[in-house]
């Protein structure tokens, strides 16, 4: 039900926020030797999500009509890929702070643009119930 | 809602990062402990990080602690000084391995880092308590 409510900017705000953790974990990560920065691929991500709920193959089955319909987590090993440095750090670490940083920034962004979405989204539904 | 683990994350960064300026201050605080013999002199101690690896494999965030301290093992500078109160039968004194310009680099990164560690902490505050506030 709440699928069919805020569409898309349901899927896109967990990403988003997977998304944050990624990159706040890059961030506090930065001079750890070793660590290899990661991003989760946006594109792919939202597609794999959409196309998750949009096939009825992959639906659990369900034995009753009073069983509720199972919604797994996000599965992240597809879209989760390692950030290529630009230029390469003696101890292995592949975060550059600036990189991650305006990413982190470009991603709260859409964040709040996600939220923003889906509260005109409600309002639109207030309004409806009210008959306004 | 994994924006708290956020909150999480970067609270572990700002942790490894007190615990790095803290070295530095002890550091810098030594550079002038002189001694008479190689053993008890002060060595520069200097944090080494880790990821912090979740038990489970499909965690793609992490955080980072402190692994261990570990003491430089670059010599010592020894200085022949007679007239010192420290000085060994030989006339010379044991001065700590701490190199100044290296602590002060290291120091700005640290705070750098920490503050970075806050702004992620702010921002994500604020999706929260925007995430919170949704359809008021």
């Amino acid at each position: 039900m709440a699928d069919s409510i805020f569409g898309i900017h349901e899927k896109a705000l967990q990403i988003r926020t997977l998304r944050g953790e990624v990159l706040a974990s890059n961030l506090a990560n930065a001079d750890t030797p070793n660590f290899k920065a990661r991003d989760v691929d946006f594109r792919q991500a939202l597609q794999q999500e959409s196309d998750r709920f949009s096939s009825q193959s992959l639906q659990m089955s369900k034995t009753s009509g009073q069983h509720l319909g199972g919604e797994s987590l996000l599965s992240t090993s597809d879209f989760l890929k390692y950030r290529m440095p630009t230029q390469p750090s003696l101890d292995g670490n592949t975060v550059e702070e600036h990189v991650e940083k305006a990413q982190f920034m470009e991603n709260a962004m859409q964040h709040q643009a996600t939220l923003e979405f889906i509260n005109s989204k409600i309002s639109g539904i207030r309004g409806a119930l009210k008959g306004e | 809602m994994s924006l708290f683990k956020v909150l999480d994350i970067s609270a572990t960064g700002m942790h490894a990062q007190t615990v790095r300026l803290n070295t530095v201050a002890s550091n810098m605080a030594n550079v002038d402990s002189v001694s008479s013999n190689a053993e008890d002199t002060y060595r520069s101690k200097q944090p080494v990080f880790q990821t912090i690896l979740e038990d489970s494999i499909n965690q793609p965030a992490s955080g980072v602690r402190v692994k261990e301290i570990v003491e430089n093992q670059a010599p010592l500078k020894m200085e022949y000084n007679p007239n010192h109160p420290m000085a060994n039968d030989e006339g010379y004194i044991y001065r700590p391995n701490v190199n100044i310009v290296e602590e002060m680099a290291n120091m700005m990164s640290a705070s750098r880092s920490y503050e970075t560690n806050i702004e992620v902490m702010n921002t994500s505050k604020q999706l929260l308590l925007r995430t919170i506030q949704l359809g008021q």
